[in-house]
């Protein structure tokens, strides 16, 4: 079976959004908790096939601007387009269609520990009342996409960090979602997982081209993701010829709260603000 | 002792920057108290609509009755058989003066069925449930599991909040008939074994005295208190913030609140229903 047909869906045909709007638009968006502004005057979008990586060091509202995202959190002020919608002050109700078209990995994994790994992954076919064969098919192929297709009845108890991230991954893939979100995806796991998830954000991107925003405070994720390229020849990961970067690939960079850097690797490394020198170095 | 007239200055200022700060306190406490009043009565209405709203989660409310109802059985048992036989003890006890020891069954039952099995059961099931829910769904929302379920496209309150709520309405209305039997049962075991009065007696006169208001007294303020701790528990628990020790805080005030507002409601239900059927 090739990657591509891993996560048939019979039936269902997504309507992507169309190429001159972006997925997601940020317009001024600033937030605060009890405090100075947590997110302060941000703008930015993602375009439809694009993955931007948003960097900077904790602390300072990467996981917070992800949440704004899919309307976890309300803004106190500015406009959040998602899927062309506004939705800053969009009903609760109203936003669980427009998450249910994205796909969310949580800084932990976020499982659901009293469910199986088959539950978690199948949670929103389940609540769809998917037939329980199709939910097991594609609860198989899902899990086959990230290599873990022997913890179909485990509890994620009995995983471990590395492997929930994974159920993650395979959980936030299932539907398809037309945009994905990774909060630190490989936050607190050693070099050689973290390179496994990162290969699997790679093939997700470069199979399925979903437009994806990762959050991370770790600029050897950012550089795999710009050098590297899913081939599906070869079913793994490889570098790109020297010199070469993913197009679809950008970069931000968050300082306290607010967007200091928006723009390609080669902006990157060559920006001369003194704040992204240092978080490169 | 004398004091100059800086160090009277300072202690001025010392005093007033006292009083400021003692007043920012109250203010602060009032204005957490407001707003938490306010959000609960929020969620609550939300929660309660849902109930007459599709999608209705059947398999979770029958998760959560099967825990609250069957779980809850056995203490609610035995405080029901403690509380019955301890009033008959009390009750023949003062009676005794009176040489009206043959109405225990009445008092008994009266007691039990219009005041003590309603708020005890709530409070006991209070204890066991309204703290089961506030540390289960503060565990959930630590662990950004609550956030997932709403990225997932899924209502926690429609999933979690509101099949907890109908499960302890409607298993609290039972195991308030529950202990209702349990306590006269209580109740007629101390009046034969250890009062050593006629068993007969008492049923009869637990029997005969029952009037339909005090049926419907006890069985209307279950109804209140279930919908309360189930409230109470899942409030507490879907706004915790701090990690372990705040799922232990949200744990600790979802008891304490049930339990508190189940016996202040108690008072005012008592004097509405009191003014709606007027005894004899």
């Amino acid at each position: 079976m090739t990657a591509q047909s891993a996560f048939s869906q019979p039936g269902k045909d997504p309507a992507p959004p169309s190429d001159e709007e972006p997925v997601v638009a940020f317009r001024n968006v600033s937030i605060a908790f009890d405090g100075p502004p947590v997110l302060d005057d941000i703008s930015f979008s993602v375009a439809p096939g694009e993955t931007r990586v948003l960097l900077g060091p904790a602390g300072v509202g990467k996981s917070v601007l992800l949440k704004l995202v899919n309307g976890l959190l309300r803004p106190d002020a500015g406009s959040i387009k998602l899927f062309g919608e506004e939705i800053a002050h969009m009903p609760e109700e109203q936003l669980f269609p427009l998450r249910a078209r994205t796909g969310m990995v949580f800084q932990e994994g976020a499982l659901f520990d009293s469910l199986t790994v088959r539950d978690n992954v199948a949670y929103q076919l389940i609540q769809e009342r998917v037939p329980d064969d199709e939910i097991d098919r594609r609860v198989r192929d899902a899990l086959r996409f990230v290599e873990l297709e022997e913890t179909f009845d485990l509890y994620p108890a009995s995983l471990s960090g590395g492997m929930r991230r994974r159920v993650a991954i395979a959980r936030a893939f299932i539907q398809q979602p037309e945009l994905l979100l990774y909060d630190s995806p490989t936050g607190g796991l050693d070099p050689l997982t973290s390179t496994t998830i990162m290969e699997l954000i790679v093939k997700e991107r470069d199979v399925y081209h979903t437009p994806s925003l990762l959050v991370t405070h770790r600029i050897q994720d950012a550089l795999i993701l710009c050098n590297h390229h899913f081939d599906q020849s070869v079913g793994r990961m490889v570098l790109l010829p020297k010199g070469q970067t993913d197009p679809g690939t950008t970069f931000l960079m968050l300082e306290e709260g607010r967007l200091i850097f928006d723009g390609s690797l080669h902006e990157l490394v060559k920006s001369t603000n003194p704040f992204v020198r240092e978080f490169l170095a | 002792m004398r004091y100059s007239v800086e160090e009277s200055g300072a202690s001025l200022r010392l005093l007033r920057t006292a009083n400021a700060m003692a007043i920012k306190m109250i203010e602060n406490y009032a204005k957490n108290l407001v707003l938490t009043v306010q959000d609960y009565s929020i969620f609550a209405a939300r929660a309660f609509s849902n109930l007459y709203r599709p999608p209705i989660y059947w398999p979770e409310f029958l998760v959560q009755a099967d825990i609250i109802g069957f779980g809850s059985l056995s203490i609610v048992i035995l405080s029901g058989l403690s509380t019955g036989g301890v009033l008959a003890l009390q009750s023949a006890a003062t009676l005794s003066s009176f040489g009206a020891t043959a109405v225990t069954g009445q008092f008994v039952s009266l007691t039990m069925i219009r005041e003590l099995g309603p708020v005890l059961t709530g409070v006991m099931v209070s204890g066991r449930n309204a703290s089961s829910m506030a540390s289960e769904l503060g565990s959930m929302v630590v662990t950004e599991q609550i956030d997932a379920m709403r990225a997932l496209g899924v209502d926690p309150l429609r999933k979690l909040v509101t099949p907890r709520i109908a499960a302890s309405i409607t298993m609290l209305f039972f195991l308030t008939i529950v202990a209702d039997a349990c306590g006269i049962a209580g109740g007629g075991l101390v009046t034969v074994f250890m009062n050593h009065q006629n068993g007969t007696q008492y049923l009869d006169m637990a029997w005969e005295h029952l009037r339909y208001p005090d049926i419907i007294q006890g069985l209307v303020k279950p109804l209140f208190f279930g919908y309360i701790l189930g409230s109470i528990g899942c409030f507490y628990g879907m706004r915790t913030t701090g990690g372990t020790q705040g799922v232990g805080r949200s744990t600790i005030s979802a008891v304490v609140w049930a339990s508190v507002i189940i016996i202040f409601v108690d008072f005012m239900l008592t004097q509405l229903l009191l003014t709606l059927f007027p005894p004899l």
